[in-house]
């Protein structure tokens, strides 16, 4: 057994507290530390990555207990590939966040941040039920913490709505997670998968239930029709590092879906396979129509990229929802693109909004901004990117979403939503650029009384503008090594398809000899 | 035995789930927190139930009890204090910050309210403020 998939979760959580340790030494030394254990945690995603591709599910048995009876971590392709994405976000979230002085608005920004990334890496990680539970409860006071970070009225009120929404989630998935112990006697998830597969139909109702009760929780997580209003808000009113690590956030509900019912409810579940599919298919597209029609009606930029985080994860539940390993493959590399850009888009929004002075990123008319050039150069190219215009990886993902959905029986109404919401965003898109961009008031010395608080346009500053670059750059990186990309997607679809190797190597697993547990029996 | 626990759950169910709609903040910490319980009973009859049992095996009696829904609950109960206490605490930080305890806090504070007046900013926040100001001639 190699410690490799513990290295994602030990690191931030070890970093964490070394942070918090560190408070006496000065915000200097939090910050020293926040970047190296960052950049090592970057090394070992890359490394975690990279062994994942090379071999079978790897297990982790924590305390070297059998795989029913113990908790497991288990490192397959799409675990190391989520916790890859994750780190590389993180690194460019925090990178900003240190340059921006975001971190010393309020205290303990790094030993929030560390420990949310624990949270996020042990959801990917896990192989049990409950265990995923717990880490998503670990990630969630975390970002509550961060969500809140620096204080202020509209944090509060979003952050008691994100609160509340959340802790009925976890309520909700305490009950269905209850449910399948009841009638299935285990919570691995490899050994639920297998108990699901023989359960007699007397049964079937209540794991059903069960796995139904599980989905609406992560649809909660993954902002999903109806459960995304909670959102908008949220994301609009935090700081914008803490929003651009967010991205990765409603991915874990992806994630989890993907994860949970992919190996309980998978092909191999008898009667009960496929459960989720068509739910998963038609509230995508009403999540899609919903988040088009929210970007139109957005008042702000920030409330705007978050509909258009929306957006996206609606595509992805589309794309989980045609139900091929084609389709999968396409939306894990629609995921990468959508993470990085709308990451990237919450931090230029940061600029346009320290710009604007008094206004702002409100689309009202104000002063333009300094270097409004730049700014706005590089806002079209994420609008483009975003909203899936070619050439940049936007389209590529859509497009390679759409191919696979070519045979699909509701073919029709999935290319007219999707082709409709594009439309749509692109149309909000372009209104708000010019609306940020051109619409602007002339430079008057004397200016009327009522305009004295627009006039004061702001400063930008321009620190931390490689993590932007950084972010949006994927755009372009995603569409020139399309093909590697798509290779590595492919082959993770392809190891998600066929869950018998994974089910075969959690359950198979035997733990380490070690002497000291005989000296104990 | 069943009657009363299944009662008992639903219950609180019932009651967490009318206090969660409320629209101030503190029946809401209620009934998160009576829907909390309820899953904790909830989760504790899921290793069915018995009478006298030790939860570990023990050769001198006849059987046990499943020694995991008792971890599973002590681990979510755990979670739900920690949880309630930080909504509370937030939900304290909204009062005082939102000058109500509305769960959408519609209202402005007053200090706000003088510096929207000055501030000619969106339309929404304007409406907002014609609002309150009805409200305080009331």
């Amino acid at each position: 057994m190699t410690h490799t998939p513990f290295l994602p979760l030990i690191l931030p959580l070890i970093a964490g507290i070394l942070i918090l340790l560190a408070k006496p030494g000065g915000i200097k030394l939090q910050r020293t530390l926040a970047i190296t254990a960052t950049a090592i945690l970057v090394a070992a995603s890359l490394y975690v990555m990279q062994s994942a591709l090379q071999n079978p599910p790897q297990i982790y048995a924590l305390g070297n207990w059998k795989a029913p009876f113990g908790i497991v971590l288990v490192l397959d392709q799409l675990s190391a590939f989520m916790v890859l994405i994750t780190s590389l976000l993180a690194a460019a979230a925090l990178w900003f966040a240190i340059r921006q002085n975001t971190d010393t608005e309020g205290a303990h920004f790094h030993v929030l941040f560390q420990i949310q990334l624990f949270g996020i890496n042990g959801a990917f990680l896990t192989g049990d039920l409950f265990n995923l539970f717990v880490f998503f409860e670990v990630l969630l006071l975390a970002s509550y913490g961060l969500l809140l970070h620096g204080g202020g009225r509209l944090k509060t009120r979003a952050g008691l709505h994100y609160v509340a929404i959340n802790l009925i989630g976890s309520t909700l998935f305490l009950f269905a997670v209850g449910a399948l112990y009841g009638i299935l006697g285990t919570l691995n998830m490899a050994d639920l998968a297998q108990k699901i597969a023989l359960l007699p139909a007397s049964e079937q109702g209540v794991v059903a239930t069960a796995g139904l009760m599980l989905f609406v929780v992560f649809g909660v997580k993954a902002a999903m029709f109806p459960l995304y209003l909670w959102l908008p808000q949220a994301y609009a009113n935090t700081s914008a590092p803490v929003a651009a690590l967010f991205a990765i956030m409603t991915k874990v509900g992806i994630y989890a879906i993907l994860r949970v019912h992919g190996l309980l409810f998978g092909d191999a579940a008898g009667d009960l396979a496929g459960l989720h599919i068509d739910w998963l298919l038609w509230l995508g597209l009403l999540s899609m129509t919903f988040a088009a029609f929210g970007v139109i009606a957005a008042k702000n930029l920030r409330q705007q990229v978050a509909y258009l985080v929306l957006a996206s994860v609606a595509t992805l539940l589309v794309a989980i929802g045609i139900n091929t390993e084609q389709a999968l493959s396409a939306a894990l590399f629609y995921l990468i693109h959508s993470t990085f850009i709308a990451g990237g888009l919450f931090l230029l929004a940061d600029y346009i909004r320290q710009g604007r002075g008094h206004a702002e990123d409100a689309f009202v008319r104000a002063h333009s901004m300094p270097s409004a050039i730049l700014i706005g150069s590089v806002f079209i190219f994420a609008a483009l990117a975003i909203s899936g215009m070619p050439p940049l990886s936007g389209f590529l993902g859509k497009f390679l979403i759409l191919q696979s959905a070519l045979d699909h029986p509701a073919f029709w109404w999935i290319l007219g939503v999707v082709l409709t919401s594009s439309l749509l965003i692109i149309i909000a898109l372009a209104r708000s650029g010019s609306l940020l961009f051109y619409n602007i008031l002339p430079q008057e010395e004397n200016h009327a009384p009522d305009n004295a608080q627009q006039t004061s346009s702001g400063k930008i500053n321009m620190q931390g503008c490689g993590s932007i670059i950084g972010l949006l750059s994927v755009g372009a990186i995603l569409v020139l090594f399309a093909q590697p990309i798509y290779n590595v997607t492919d082959s993770i679809a392809q190891q998600l398809n066929q869950p018998q190797m994974y089910l075969q190597n959690v359950l198979q697993f035997t733990p380490v000899e070690n002497a000291h547990k005989e000296l104990v029996e | 035995m069943e009657i009363l626990l299944a009662l008992s759950i639903s219950v609180m169910t019932a009651a967490g789930v009318f206090l969660t709609l409320r629209a101030r903040t503190f029946p809401v910490v209620l009934g998160l927190t009576l829907l909390a319980y309820a899953v904790n009973l909830f989760l504790f009859s899921m290793g069915r139930l018995q009478i006298g049992l030790p939860s570990v095996i023990d050769p001198q009696q006849g059987g046990y009890t499943d020694p995991l829904p008792q971890a599973l609950v002590l681990t979510a109960i755990v979670i739900a204090f920690g949880m309630t206490a930080f909504l509370i605490v937030l939900a304290l930080k909204a009062r005082a910050e939102l000058g109500n305890d509305h769960v959408d806090g519609l209202h402005l504070a007053a200090d706000e309210i003088d510096e929207s007046a000055e501030k000619p900013k969106t339309r929404h926040s304007s409406n907002r403020k014609k609002f309150t100001k009805r409200d305080k001639r009331r």
